[in-house]
Parts: structure tokens; sequence; C-alpha cells
């Protein structure tokens, strides 16, 4: 890969429970560049996005920008490193906070404690509900929301840190096809403003609109390259069994499942 | 915002001047039925009673249930559960214990007002309280894990009752007492107990709403609060500290008050939707104004005998959350 690593690991296992998940990951993320993870079921690409993010205990190291991510305080790394999760937010437990607030809590890394928002905060939290298209739902609490609908405010609440590394577990969870097309569209904005984005994808399509696809099984990488390139394709052929062909289509490569 | 805002600031003052008006209520309310106040002023018997016994007792149940309210409020953000309630974690069982151990080693009656006797007995519930919920932190293995931490609490609960029961069928002359404590009663409070749970309570109060940011943000989920760069660790032990002290301090003084702590939180949100900060607050109010309204109305109903307030504040909690559920389902499950 070209250009400056944003995000690198060198030697990363993890383990879940008792049983290891990860088994020496080596990998280079670019800089302003929008990479996607794919990989059949339980081949720890989530569990990767969360090494990565530095919210699990792991073995080897995680360098942002040539720096330990490990040896950052808390508070820097996530103004610089915004992490989206994966499934609906809280199972309810978050039913009774207002979108706004949701999105607010975006702002927690770059608040002083207890201090009002600023008008750089209210800014901030306003573009990415617009974005997401969910500021009309503003005053609205999350629990009167759909499961797509919440994925939409919980994606404004990971953009609205502002942060320039924005690592996202299937954001196109529960989101109809008009609203992936803008999620793309975000992510492209993003790219073009110099941001970094990593993003868990099931959907090999969209996976495949990125500048880059990691391919992982069982614990390893197994590719990491451009989208367009053939060895890209073999990869993840032979990650999903072969059962995934791929077609150039109007000028995008689309993969099929047979 | 600005809807739940003109909300919160409404319900915050209807609670305050609902608890005031109570609060005057509750003075002229004794054992002969509803007295005049205005009269008290020439009786000197009268104002004792009315200065020494009903004032603090109808202050001490609004600051026992705004302890409970607050703690019930703090148990179900950080449990990330709405039937969360202060007692989860084994305070409950710990400061019965504590009761009953005080009762058998030393003879106390809970009737007793002498000072000495007051203060071993609620040492003694403070203690149980506290030093249950320690462990069910060592059981629990800290506060990382919160599953661990419910089924630890629940654990040191069973095992602690248990252990209370065996000590009142031992000495079977403190089965009343433990019974009074276990009912719940703000019959015995006076000027020092509400200093002691208004001076905990300020404490708790101030310490709850400025860790309420990490409450919303653990509503998100672990992971994502830990990605907004909150010190999930400390800040949680912080949380169960503010927890254990304000249960205990409420337990110690008005024994085992049942629901107040659980519905508070819910009588609020079904109000207005907001962030715990300010839920916190008004739970606060809710759980006070609840309970001094219990306490009004266990005072009045029998009177001149009097219900014990738990009793009260069991069935109709009880019966408000049954309400609840069935509004919910008639709802569609939401």
């Amino acid at each position: 890969m070209t250009g400056q690593a944003a995000l690198e690991a060198r030697g990363v296992t993890a383990t879940l429970g008792l049983a290891e998940v990860l088994h020496g990951i080596d990998l280079s993320l670019a800089a302003g560049r929008w990479t996607s993870i794919v990989g059949p079921n339980g081949a720890g690409k989530s569990t990767l996005l969360k090494v990565l993010a530095g919210l699990l205990a792991h073995g080897g190291e995680v360098r942002l920008h040539g720096q330990s991510l490990a040896a950052l305080p808390g508070r820097l790394r996530a103004q610089r490193l915004s992490w989206l999760g994966q499934g609906v937010a809280g199972e309810g437990s978050a039913d009774d906070l207002m979108v706004y607030d949701v999105a607010m809590l975006g702002r927690l890394p770059h608040q002083r404690w207890l201090a009002a928002p600023s008008d750089a905060d209210r800014t901030a939290v306003e573009r990415a509900l617009r974005s997401t298209q969910a500021w009309d739902w503003r005053e609205r609490p999350l629990g009167q929301l759909s499961g797509g609908e919440r994925q939409r405010v919980l994606l404004a609440r990971a953009l609205a840190v502002e942060a320039e590394l924005l690592l996202m577990d299937e954001p196109l969870a529960n989101l109809d096809p008009p609203h992936q097309a803008d999620w793309m569209r975000a992510v492209r904005a993003l790219v073009a403003d110099g941001k970094t984005v990593v993003s868990v994808l099931h959907e090999l399509n969209a996976a495949l609109a990125a500048d880059a696809v990691v391919v992982m099984a069982a614990g390893r990488v197994t590719h990491h390259g451009a989208c367009g390139d053939a060895a890209t394709h073999r990869a993840i052929e032979a990650v999903f069994e072969h059962r995934v062909a791929f077609h150039h289509v109007a000028g995008q490569w689309l993969a099929v499942p047979h | 915002m600005k809807e739940q805002h003109r909300r919160a600031w409404g319900l915050g003052i209807a609670l305050v001047a609902m608890a005031a008006a109570l609060l005057v209520l509750g003075a002229g309310i004794g054992s002969t039925g509803f007295e005049n106040l205005l009269a008290v002023g020439d009786d000197p018997v009268a104002l004792q009673i009315v200065r020494d016994i009903r004032l603090p007792r109808t202050l001490g149940a609004w600051l026992a249930g705004a302890l409970l309210g607050l703690a019930g409020a703090v148990a179900q953000g950080l449990f990330r559960n709405p039937l969360a309630d202060p007692y989860l974690l084994g305070s409950a069982s710990g400061a019965s214990l504590g009761v009953a151990l005080a009762l058998s080693l030393f003879g106390l009656s809970p009737a007793s007002t002498q000072w000495v006797v007051r203060l071993g007995l609620t040492g003694a519930a403070f203690l149980g309280a506290v030093m249950a919920v320690l462990l069910t932190l060592l059981l629990a293995r800290g506060v990382q894990q919160t599953l661990r931490l419910l089924l630890a609490g629940v654990i040191v609960g069973v095992v602690l009752g248990a252990a209370k029961d065996l000590l009142t069928i031992a000495s079977a002359d403190i089965l009343q007492a433990i019974q009074g404590f276990m009912l719940g009663s703000t019959g015995l409070v006076g000027w020092g107990a509400c200093a002691v749970m208004g001076g905990l309570g300020a404490v708790c109060l101030l310490l709850g709403w400025a860790l309420a940011p990490v409450l919303d943000g653990l509503a998100l989920g672990e992971a994502t609060a830990a990605s907004l760069g909150l010190p999930l660790g400390a800040m949680r032990a912080a949380l169960v500290a503010v927890l254990a002290l304000a249960t205990g301090a409420a337990v110690a003084q008005t024994g085992l008050i049942a629901f107040v702590g659980l519905a508070a939180p819910h009588l609020v949100r079904s109000v207005v939707k907001t962030t715990h900060a300010r839920l916190i607050v008004l739970s606060t109010a809710m759980g006070g104004l609840l309970l001094m309204a219990a306490d009004l109305l266990a005072r009045w109903m029998i009177a001149p005998q009097e219900l014990p307030v738990g009793v009260l504040t069991a069935v109709l909690g009880g019966s408000y959350l049954l309400w609840l559920m069935h509004r919910r389902s008639a709802r569609g499950g939401r």
C-alpha cells in the first residue's frame, strides 16, 4: 500500500475467553484512504477492529501514526480515533436518551468534564446529524426509532467526534439501500477531507467500493490489496469457499454469491 | 431540546413544591388526626411534638426516599437494567444481618430512643450494608464486569439473608425487632439522622451528578463508552461507592423500604426523556416525595395506629410497576 500508515498492527494476538481469536496479525493501513475488512463469520474482523481502536487487551503492538496506541492517554486516543460498534446500542438501555444527546456524546473527548457544549460542539453535532439525515429527529428519544434510524443516529455519534480515523463495525446494518448509498458518499467525503476510514463489512459489494480490502479468515489476514485486483478477488473467493463470483458492471466490481 | 428542557425544569419545580406542601402537612398529622399548625404556637408541648418528632420524621422520610431515588437512578444506569434497584449489591441483606447481629449480641431494642442504642443499631445497619457491597465486589473481582457484579450481588443477598434468618431463629426474642427493621419505618428518625442523611445525600448527589456522563456513555454499550476515552474502571468504582453509601445511609436510618428506588427513576422517565445528569437529580427529588407521601399515608390511614411505611411502598410501588407493565404491553411490547 502506498502512502504513510495511519494504523499499524505488529504481531497482534487477541483472546476471547480462553480461545485465541487473532493469531499474529501484521497490517499497515494507509492514511487518507478507505479500507474494508471482509471475511467469513468468526474470522476475527470485529475483534481486530476493537484491537485497532485500542478497546481490547492484546498481544503485539498497534501504532497510530508511528506512536504506540497503548501509551496514548484514553482521552487523546478518543479524540483521534472514533469507533462505531456493531448492533443495536445498549439493547434498549439507551432508549430514553434523546437523539441530540446521543450525538453529543461523540463530543465528550473534546469537552472539559461537566462543561457545557461549546459552539464548536454544537456545530459538529448538527453537521453529523444532518449528514446521516437524522437532524429532524433530534428531539426524539432513541427508543422511538426503528433499527435503521437508530443506526443513522449512532453513525452520527461516531462522526461527531470528528476524529482523523474512523473505525466502523458493520455500519450498513439495518440501513436501506438509499441510506447505504448516503453512507458511502459520507465516507468518500471524509476520505477526500484527508480522514482515514476502516470498515468491517458483510456486504461485499459495499466493501469493494473501498480503496483497499483486507481479507481475513480464521484469525489471520490472508490478503491485503486494491479492490480491483484479480489477486484480491481470488483471496475473497478462497475465504468464502469459492462461492462468490466477481463481475465488472458499469465501472464497479460486484460480488455475486452462488 | 427546548421542550424536554422545559419539562425537566417543570418537573423539578413541581416535585420541590409538592414536597414543601407535604412537609407542612406532615408536621400537622399526628396520632390524633390533623392539627392546626398555627394553634401550636400557644402550646409548648404541641410545639415540641411538631419540632422534635413530626418535622424531623417527615423531613427524614424525604431524605431517605431521596437517597433511595438517587441510588435507584445510579443502579439502573450502572447495570443498564431498568429493573435494577438500590439493594442489588446485597446491601439490604447486609444491613439486616448487621442489625440482627447487634440485637443478638447486645440485646438492644430498636424501639429504644436512647441515643447510644440508636447509634449502635444504625451503625450496625450501615456497616452491614457497606460490608455486603464490599463482599460483592470481592466476589465479582472488582467492578469491571457488570454481569458478574449482578450475580455476586444476588449470591451475597441470599447468603447473608440466610445467615440473618439463622441468627433470628437462634435468638427468637429479636424476631419482632428484626421484622420491624425489614418492614421499614420512619418513626424513629430524629434531627441527628436527618443531618447524617442530608450530609451523605449531598455528597452522593454531587458525585452522582458529576459522574452522570459516564452513565450516558455506558447506555450506548461498554465498548462505546471506552472508545470515548472514559476511564471506566475508576468511574464505575466511584459510582458503586455512591450506590453503596446512599443505600447504606437510607437503610441504616429507616430499614428496608421497598420499591422507592426502583419506581422513582421510572416515574421521572415517564415524564421527561433526558440525560443521566438530570435523571439523577429529578429521581432524587421524586424518591423523596414518594417516601414522604407514603409516610403521611402510613400515619393517617389507620390513625391512631400506624402502618409500616415499607409495606405501603411495596403495595403502591408494586401496583405502579404492574400498571407500567400493562401499559407497555398494551402499546405493543415496547
